[in-house]
């Protein structure tokens, strides 16, 4: 197992929440999936996102069994590969959008048998700018052969931490978390239910204790309000469910670009409120 | 039938999976990090129990006077004389209560739901046997019960499904992505991920991430067990072959297991070859897949140059599914088992024949393993075939009149 050198490293990651912390600041993260719901929206909206405030991008590499998807996800999954997405095609639009923007931090999502069938996927993703990794059928014990192979070339695996992760189980993350420790709000699959915000309080209190990698929260975060709520039990939020239903409600580019730039905004303003 | 003392000791010279739950490179546990803590803890309630006197005893209990174990071995002679070779031995699990051998696996796993204190279960199913066996078992013990069921089955396989609502179960037809059993186990999987508090995921064959794959092994294993000790009691010998259909591979690793330190006996199971490996339009990933990752475990996987899963085809649906069991995997890799595979022809034709001349109604499943036996038993004089006949074929009438182009 890989121990964390530093509290932040030295990539994009560990730079934009150093960055942000200094401002006294928490980070907005956005996920929107790769290829949904037309393949030329993904770049502009990587923008759009960035230009409302999100921080950090999570991109979802499409997958045709994504099991721990709500609905929400699902469909873009499905609508991503009937546009014939492809993983090379997910790095080519990070590269694509690392032409105009060297800053931000992009963090590939998805699942375990993607990344296999790629042999060189540390090289290639690595090439083109891509700063973490996400996967989200892959436990520490199953991933420490990964999270080597991603080191050596300065990308982070970022860990999951569930409400029903153990303590013990969770130092065991926690020391080896990368680029920032990912908490799962709620028992269930993206996009669903709602979150407690006093159990994520308690937990997040917990793994604080564990580890100064930043802790981001995630699943369940559909608006401004509980953005701002649980912002204050971590040093970041995520947004994506609510994102990519946004995005499959629009007929056409400029109008998704607008309309996650206003949602990412408003999302902003609460959390910074 | 004269008393039958089975051995359950596990082989000795083959200690599968590893503590972690690996069989070589395969198995394991892939799974959303929500899902860790249950999955310990059932490892570690079966890890205690399954050497528990008591557990053993209310097992064996229920499989002798609930499911009406054990299952005959039955000499199947008009067979054996008519394809002119091996004599072809049939371990009937078709004659299980519910009318295959799932029922258990879903006893043994409604027991450790049972003391786990889960008031309800869920299932995913394909053929709609495995969602019959966990209603069943779900009826009797007084458990909430939802089985997931792609859409495309709950048509193909439509008695099942009035069955199991017969049963209380709650039968909810998954339409997502090609609407077949990979999907229903990704929709239970979700269930699972969400009430995973309240709930015990009755997953029905030899996959998913550990311990399934361990667990559901071992309770399928009764199969091999019992049959082991009525070759040596009734034939006098061990066969020369144990042959057995794999979707995801229960029936097969059940009757394999108590005889894979016997080293004459050789392991074949028969995936479904659909309209051919050539053409691959099939369901057979140890024929014609690659190393890969689903639904929890490494395995054998039907799936494209960027990972996508595949869509698969095969008559029967209980087989029609992109994966295959882990142990299955390991097994052919170390060949221990060698892995064929029969076209939607062969096993129908299989079908008619032991209906024909052995006046028994196979599942469409159990017919690849029949159509193996009827290309290789001729050329076998002299030595004995052990079939595992996994399921009675009462749920694929209707497939069956369709493909005659009758309508009942």
């Amino acid at each position: 197992m890989t121990e964390a050198d530093s509290t932040f490293g030295a990539g994009r990651i560990a730079q934009q929440f150093e960055a942000l912390r200094s401002q006294g600041k928490k980070a907005l993260v956005t996920f929107v999936t790769a290829g949904d719901p037309g393949l030329d929206f993904t770049v502009p909206a990587m923008h759009s996102l960035v230009a409302g405030g999100a921080n950090l991008l999570e991109l979802g590499i499409p997958f045709s069994d994504p099991e721990a998807e709500g609905p929400a996800i699902q469909a873009a999954n499905e609508r991503a590969l009937a546009n014939g997405m492809t993983l090379a095609k997910v790095l080519d639009m990070v590269a694509e959008f690392r032409q105009t923007d060297s800053v931000t931090p992009v963090i590939l999502m998805g699942y375990l048998n993607s990344v296999l069938a790629m042999a060189d996927f540390p090289q290639r993703a690595s090439q083109a700018g891509v700063d973490g990794l996400i996967m989200v059928n892959l436990p520490l014990e199953e991933g420490a052969e990964l999270q080597r192979a991603l080191k050596a070339v300065n990308i982070d695996v970022v860990w999951l931490v569930a409400p029903t992760t153990s303590d013990a189980r969770a130092r065991d993350v926690a020391s080896n978390a990368s680029g920032f420790l990912y908490y799962v709000s709620l028992k269930g699959t993206t996009g669903s239910g709602s979150l407690a915000v006093d159990e994520v309080a308690e937990r997040t209190r917990y793994l604080r204790t564990l580890t100064d990698v930043p802790l981001c929260v995630g699943f369940g975060i559909k608006d401004a309000e509980t953005a701002r709520a649980v912002s204050e039990h971590a040093d970041g939020v995520i947004v994506g469910s609510a994102l990519v239903q946004l995005m499959a409600d629009s007929a056409d580019v400029p109008a998704a670009t607008a309309r996650l730039r206003a949602a990412t905004g408003a999302i902003r303003q609460g959390i910074d409120a | 039938m004269a008393e039958l003392t089975v051995d359950s000791t596990p082989p000795e010279g083959y200690a599968q999976p590893t503590q972690g739950g690996h069989f070589g490179q395969f198995g394991g546990r892939f799974v959303a990090e929500t899902l860790t803590h249950a999955l310990d803890g059932l490892a570690e309630l079966y890890a205690g129990l399954k050497d528990d006197p008591e557990f053993k005893k209310e097992l064996h209990e229920d499989l002798a006077h609930f499911v009406g174990r054990p299952t005959p071995l039955y000499l199947a002679e008009r067979l054996t004389a008519s394809l002119g070779g091996a004599s072809i031995y049939l371990k009937r699990e078709d004659l299980n209560h519910t009318g295959a051998h799932k029922v258990c696996n879903t006893i043994g796993q409604a027991l450790l739901a049972k003391r786990m204190g889960k008031p309800r279960v869920i299932a995913e199913t394909g053929a709609g046997q495995h969602g019959v066996a966990t209603a069943t078992v779900a009826a009797r013990l007084g458990l909430a019960c939802d089985v997931y069921m792609g859409e495309e089955d709950v048509h193909r396989q439509s008695l099942n499904v009035y069955r199991m609502k017969l049963m209380g179960a709650n039968v909810i037809p998954v339409t997502s992505g090609s609407k077949t059993l990979k999907d229903a186990m990704n929709e239970a999987m979700r269930d699972w991920v969400s009430n995973v508090d309240n709930t015990h995921y009755i997953i029905g064959t030899v996959a998913g991430p550990h311990p399934y794959p361990m667990l559901v092994r071992d309770f399928a294993s009764i199969i091999g067990q019992e049959a082991r000790a009525q070759m040596l009691q009734q034939v006098g010998k061990l066969p020369d072959v144990v042959v057995a259909c794999v979707g995801g591979g229960s029936n097969a690793m059940g009757i394999f297991h108590p005889f894979i330190d016997d080293a004459d006996v050789a392991l074949v199971g028969v995936e479904a070859g659909g309209h051919g490996l050539h053409t691959g339009s099939h369901a057979a990933p140890l024929n014609d897949g690659k190393v890969g990752v689903l639904h929890g475990n490494r395995s054998y996987l039907i799936s494209d140059d960027d990972g996508q899963v595949l869509e698969t085809h095969s008559v029967s649906a209980g087989l029609d599914y992109p994966g295959v069991g882990p142990e299955h995997a390991y097994l052919k890799d170390i060949g221990r088992a060698t892995y064929a595979a029969a076209t939607d022809d062969d096993a129908m034709a299989a079908f008619r024949m032991l209906n024909r001349q052995e006046g028994i109604l196979p599942a469409l499943e159990t017919s690849h393993a029949l159509a193996w036996v009827v290309e290789n038993a001729p050329k076998m004089p002299g030595q004995t075939i052990l079939v595992n006949l996994s399921g009675r074929g009462d749920k694929d009438i209707l497939t069956v009149a369709d493909i005659d182009g009758i309508t009942l």
